[in-house]
């Protein structure tokens, strides 16, 4: 089958059931997008399908065949998206495995709702964990890259 | 660990070495084998220096680039950026010429404190203080001779800055002699001064993270992340029971499963390996074994609260003791007598444990993210038979640590050798997030009964405390070194030493380590984990029976302990202590000391049906000098985020010897709207230096507890914190 990632096309021979998060990690090397539980309950594999965030660990490849799928790799062609560039003025990351997904749900609702508020940053990033506890520079961080991203 | 008695001569005692590699300069020291672990004397014992050996710490290329080798493992904690400010500081290096990777495994790279190559205790900082400054001051003395003869003038006419060596206009940078620097003999390093504090550029002023470019990118890479060609991927099935073994197994539905390669039996169960995760998960899944479940299959968590409470009230192996406490309780005007419990945990790292292995006639390639490389090499030498020099560590970024990726048997990477040695071929073995939370290596539970008397005026005099809980060294190679006449000091530590305790003239401490076939191991703070909680909850209960506010008690118990007065007096001030509480708000306040640093959390707390709502958090730290002050706000913020969400939802249970959670749904951490205001204060000071990785998360579990006592009079003795349906604020 076919996928549109980071906008390039590949070819694909996988099960159809096959978890589009090990797709792209065992098959098409792509290890930005991370694995943390596989149900869908940490945030870390989120992914952009058609710019809509999506947990990889629980989307079958065959659902988003012929879609357009990024991931923190092709968030932006130089790692200067906003909400990269905030991340690293408030030195957000610790051991950085769950920002992949942070940035990428973020990033998805800073494309929706430009002026987030604290509720809606919550809201949005509720289902993203992360065990050293970025939380408070993430929420400062969201703010910067709206800023950032309108300046 | 306890961060405990570093002998400071052995931190000094260095043996130098500069050495020449690949036409640049390399700076390396080798540690005497002063480590106080026996499993580390063999890797500790003095190696050849080699031109190629890698017992260096730092390197500096024609480039100009200054790469700096971590002897320490990068889990979040911000040492990748840390020990390169160390040795750029004293090395007037370009700071955007730095670069970092992780060391191998290999004794230069052994603790100074500990003998061992490891990461834990939150000592990486302070004991690597002097080292890394040394290698710095090291290189730059060469780099200033190298100039020196070079442009024909004394070195006392040139001075060094940004990267370059200076003679008025000219700049000669550190690129262009390294050559020549590295040929040059490493001078004596009691020849060496290091800077006058006054003079620091970035200790105490602070740097960014250098390992934020790949982390926000996805470029990072974590063990989970390594590829090749060739790799397989394992999954493996464990016992449903501690301590059960594999009867006999049907691998055929199994290696139906398309991108299955083979089953294989580990001695920890039956390997499934396949082309990728999704394969060998799939297959796992079909696999069929009939385990043998052992001695445990009866485990059960409301059996052994009941076990540990009946304990609780026998004596046990006296850990301190001072006085006639039963008498002086005897005389006291009022007794407080109460039971405290914590549960089993699980450190649940957001990168699901994995290890890949490589075997070949020369030696054995491990990719891992782990805290504890000399045991992971001493064990993967026993398991192949190959030497532990042939055992070639390549340690990753860790996708959080806490504790899980130090095991004193290195359960994880023994494991994923054994499967590779089994599948004779190069395997990644993963453990899926249900293998994580079910795996064991939990921080242990415990019950604690303690009963202090109080003199009219409030002041304890006389303090009985027994507490009941597993050890964690026990057994382990650690064990002669933790453990002394049946005590562990890491059961007790933040007990033992309490100044409540220790301040009170007749006391007794007393420790039942019962065994129960529940693997356990140190948690993020340890021992500190627990005892902060109960120490700073019962304390808060001691205010409340002599009729006194906490702090002012807490004030008076402490009034000899200037490093738990400095940042209690300023979390209370920051935190507005005294001011009334908002209507529907509760104040609680917890300083605790541990791992050589001294925090005090002020929180602000509501309750809505039952659910406890943490809206502002205030800390203060005295952590000695703060090598990186932002990096400190950073842990004190993760430490609390950590020890919040074990307090509010943190549990393992077992029923019939099977463990009830099994990821994040039903073993839930933290989230983001959980997560309070934070603001961390840091106390100026002088004093010895201490970790901030850890102690951010004792005092917030009690800090919590004592404001939701404030506002609903309901004392939480449990953790995870259960109100009662009854209880609303007043």
């Amino acid at each position: 089958m076919k996928l549109h990632v980071n906008g390039s096309e590949h070819d694909v021979e996988a099960p159809p059931d096959m978890p589009l998060l090990w797709v792209l990690r065992d098959l098409l090397k792509l290890t930005g997008t991370k694995f943390g539980c596989g149900i869908a309950q940490c945030g870390a594999c989120t992914v952009h399908i058609d710019g809509t965030p999506l947990r990889a660990c629980v989307t079958p490849v065959s659902a988003v065949a012929g879609k357009k799928i990024t991931t923190i790799e092709g968030l932006s062609p130089d790692g200067r998206h906003p909400v990269q560039r905030a991340w690293a003025e408030l030195d957000v990351v610790q051991c950085g495995y769950c920002q992949s997904g942070q940035i990428m749900s973020a990033a998805a609702l800073l494309a929706v709702v430009p002026s987030p508020s604290d509720q809606d940053i919550d809201q949005a990033l509720a289902g993203n964990l992360c065990r050293c506890g970025t939380y408070p520079r993430i929420r400062a961080a969201v703010h910067r890259a709206a800023q950032l991203a309108k300046a | 660990m306890p961060a405990d008695s570093v002998a400071s001569s052995s931190r000094r005692q260095f043996l130098k070495a500069g050495v020449v590699l690949g036409g640049g300069l390399v700076i390396g020291f080798i540690v005497p084998a002063a480590g106080r672990f026996a499993l580390a004397q063999n890797a500790a014992a003095p190696v050849a220096v080699a031109p190629f050996a890698p017992n260096a710490f730092l390197r500096i290329a024609a480039d100009d680039s200054v790469t700096v080798l971590l002897s320490h493992s990068e889990m979040g904690q911000g040492i990748w950026t840390t020990l390169p400010m160390l040795i750029a500081e004293e090395l007037d290096a370009d700071w955007t010429k730095m670069k970092v990777e992780h060391a191998p495994a290999a004794p230069a790279y052994a603790h100074t404190a500990f003998g061992m190559q490891m990461t834990g205790g939150s000592t990486s900082t302070w004991s690597e203080f002097d080292r890394y400054r040394m290698a710095g001051a090291t290189a730059r003395a060469l780099l200033l001779q190298a100039a020196a003869q070079r442009l024909g003038v004394p070195v006392a006419e040139l001075k060094t800055e940004n990267g370059a060596v200076v003679l008025g206009d000219q700049r000669l940078r550190y690129g262009e002699l390294a050559d020549a620097a590295g040929q040059l003999k490493a001078p004596d390093p009691k020849t060496l001064a290091l800077k006058d504090p006054k003079d620091w550029k970035l200790i105490g002023k602070g740097a960014k993270r250098l390992d934020t470019p790949e982390k926000i990118t996805g470029r990072a890479v974590f063990g989970m992340d390594v590829q090749f060609d060739g790799l397989l991927t394992a999954v493996v099935a464990r016992a449903p029971v501690f301590g059960g073994t594999v009867k006999s197994f049907d691998a055929a539905a199994a290696r139906a499963v398309p991108g299955v390669r083979d089953v294989v039996q580990v001695p920890s169960g039956v390997a499934v390996i396949a082309d990728h995760y999704w394969a060998a998960l799939q297959g796992r899944n079909a696999l069929q074994v009939d385990w043998d479940p052992g001695a445990h299959a009866d485990l059960d968590s409301a059996r052994l609260r009941e076990q540990f409470s009946a304990l609780a009230r026998t004596p046990g192996a006296v850990a301190v003791q001072a006085g006639d406490a039963a008498a002086a309780m005897a005389q006291a005007a009022k007794v407080v007598e109460v039971e405290y419990s914590v549960p089993y945990l699980a450190h649940a790292p957001m990168e699901p444990l994995n290890c890949t292995v490589k075997i070949d006639a020369g030696g054995c390639d491990i990719w891992t993210g782990t805290q504890f490389q000399t045991v992971d090499q001493q064990v993967a030498a026993r398991i192949t038979g190959l030497k532990p020099e042939q055992i070639r560590i390549h340690t990753t970024f860790l996708g959080g640590g806490f504790g899980r990726r130090a095991t004193p048997v290195s359960d994880f990477v023994s494991e994923a050798v054994e499967v590779a040695k089994a599948a004779k071929a190069p395997v990644k073995t993963v453990w899926p997030r249900e293998d994580d939370v079910r795996g064991g290596y939990y921080r242990p539970a415990y019950v604690q009964r303690a009963k202090v008397g109080l003199a009219a005026d409030g002041t304890p005099v006389a303090w009985q405390q027994v507490m009941v809980g597993q050890s964690i060294t026990t057994g382990t190679p650690f064990e002669p070194f933790t453990v002394k006449n049946g005590i562990d000091a890491t059961s007790v530590e933040g007990v033992a030493d309490s100044p409540y305790v220790l301040g009170t003239p007749a006391h007794r401490v007393d420790l039942h380590s019962p065994e129960t076939g529940i693997p356990v191991l140190w948690w993020r703070s340890v021992g500190h984990s627990y005892n902060g909680f109960v120490m700073e909850s019962l304390v808060d209960e001691l205010a409340h029976a002599a009729g006194q506010d906490p702090l002012a008690y807490r004030q008076r118990l402490l009034k000899d302990h200037p490093r738990h007065l400095a940042a209690l007096n300023l979390a209370a001030e920051k935190f507005g202590w005294g001011k009334p509480a908002a209507k529907g708000r509760g104040h609680g306040i917890a300083v605790h000391e541990s791992f050589g640093s001294y925090v005090a959390h002020a929180a602000e707390v509501s309750v809505d049906d039952g659910v406890i709502k943490v809206h502002r958090v205030v800390c203060a730290i005295d952590c000695g000098l703060a090598v990186n002050p932002d990096n400190v706000r950073a842990q004190l913020e993760s430490g609390l985020a950590f020890g919040l969400g074990a307090a509010l939802h943190g549990r393992i249970t077992f029923k019939d010897g099977r463990v009830e959670q099994s990821n994040y749904h039903d073993y839930p951490v933290l989230r983001l709207p959980e997560m309070p205001v934070v603001e961390v204060h840091i106390v100026p000071s002088t004093e010895k230096m201490g970790g901030v990785g850890e102690p951010g998360t004792p005092p917030i579990a009690p800090a919590v507890a004592n404001a939701v006592f404030a506002l609903t009079g309901q004392r939480l003795r449990d953790l995870p914190f259960s109100l009662a349906p009854a209880a609303r604020p007043a």
